[in-house]
């Protein structure tokens, strides 16, 4: 069991129970707000789960389930996931969706079918037309959106592709989308490393030895 | 009309973001992320309240002080 101890100015001794810091954090990652509730710091635990799982899911939402996928195909490096996967296990069905779709198989939950009009093949998409799933009127392979799955088909500069219609169906919400569900990866971040450490509290000892940092300063600048 | 005039005046950046209201997205990270940040400096709830709130004044004057920035490098033109 490890506390950290925070004097304060006016006398009060500040104890944060940590319990096993990491298994905090690791629950803090998982899932966030989990690790402060192991930890018994209910209200602090509450607020990053509230606010962290608020802002991932509304920024999912407003991308329609699309924005957070994870891919290092050619013309689509996805370094955003590197942000979205702070928020742990939400965001870890992504890595489900890019391995069962490595090799042109379909995603798990299926949002929607797209399928070339006219005589085009899927890689020489040109014309699509979005069907919901179970519609039978259309022919030849379609590229299916799943939910956190990453664009179907190759992504191009020169051609329309999955991506390029994302983007034009969507407008600015699917970048949004990505601000939102980045913002609340980082942010989980910190919360994490609150599980682990406690609060950066600045008691007055901290606050000495800053100053008594700034004074050697120019000390050791001189000699 | 006057006023909506009276914006584009001003700033075409400042009327597009209010027209396409895209500026009131960062309402809500403003809001997060100022109460994230005051939960990791402090314990208590009173503090991490106030805390929140000097970073959400933070957070707003900075990029207030970054727009005007950019308007007036727009006069350079």
């Amino acid at each position: 069991m490890t506390d950290a101890k925070y004097d304060m100015e006016n006398g009060d001794v500040i104890t944060v129970p940590l319990r096993d810091p990491r298994w905090a954090a690791l629950l803090g990652w998982l899932w966030p707000g989990a690790g402060h509730l192991y930890q018994r710091r209910y209200a602090k635990g509450m607020l990053f789960m509230i606010c962290i799982l608020s802002t991932f899911f509304f920024g999912l939402l407003m991308g329609r389930g699309r924005v957070v996928y994870a891919s290092t195909r050619p013309n689509d490096f996805r370094w955003h996931y590197f942000c979205q996967l702070g928020v742990g296990l939400p965001a870890l069905p992504a890595l489900v969706q890019a391995y069962a779709t490595q090799n042109g198989g379909p995603p798990w939950f299926e949002l929607c079918r797209r399928y070339p009009a006219g005589t085009f093949t899927a890689n020489g998409l040109r014309e699509f037309a979005v069907i919901p799933p179970g519609a039978t009127n259309f022919s030849g392979k379609p590229l299916i959106d799943g939910l956190m799955a990453p664009p179907a088909g190759p992504i191009t500069l020169e051609k329309n592709d999955v991506l390029g219609m994302w983007h034009s169906e969507l407008g600015h919400w699917f970048e949004m989308g990505t601000l939102y569900t980045m913002v609340a990866g980082l942010l989980n971040l910190l919360a994490v490393y609150d599980a682990f450490a406690g609060p950066m509290i600045i008691t007055p000892e901290i606050r000495r030895k800053l100053e008594e940092q700034k004074k050697k300063k120019p000390e050791s600048v001189e000699s | 009309m006057l006023s909506v005039g009276l914006i584009n005046l001003l700033s075409p950046l400042l009327a597009v973001s209010l027209w396409q209201a895209r500026l009131w997205y960062a309402i809500p990270l403003v809001l997060v992320v100022s109460l994230v940040y005051g939960a990791t400096r402090h314990e208590r709830m009173k503090d991490i309240f106030e805390q929140s709130i000097r970073t959400a004044i933070g957070l707003v004057g900075f990029m207030s002080a970054i727009f005007v920035l950019i308007w007036l490098i727009g006069f350079w033109n």
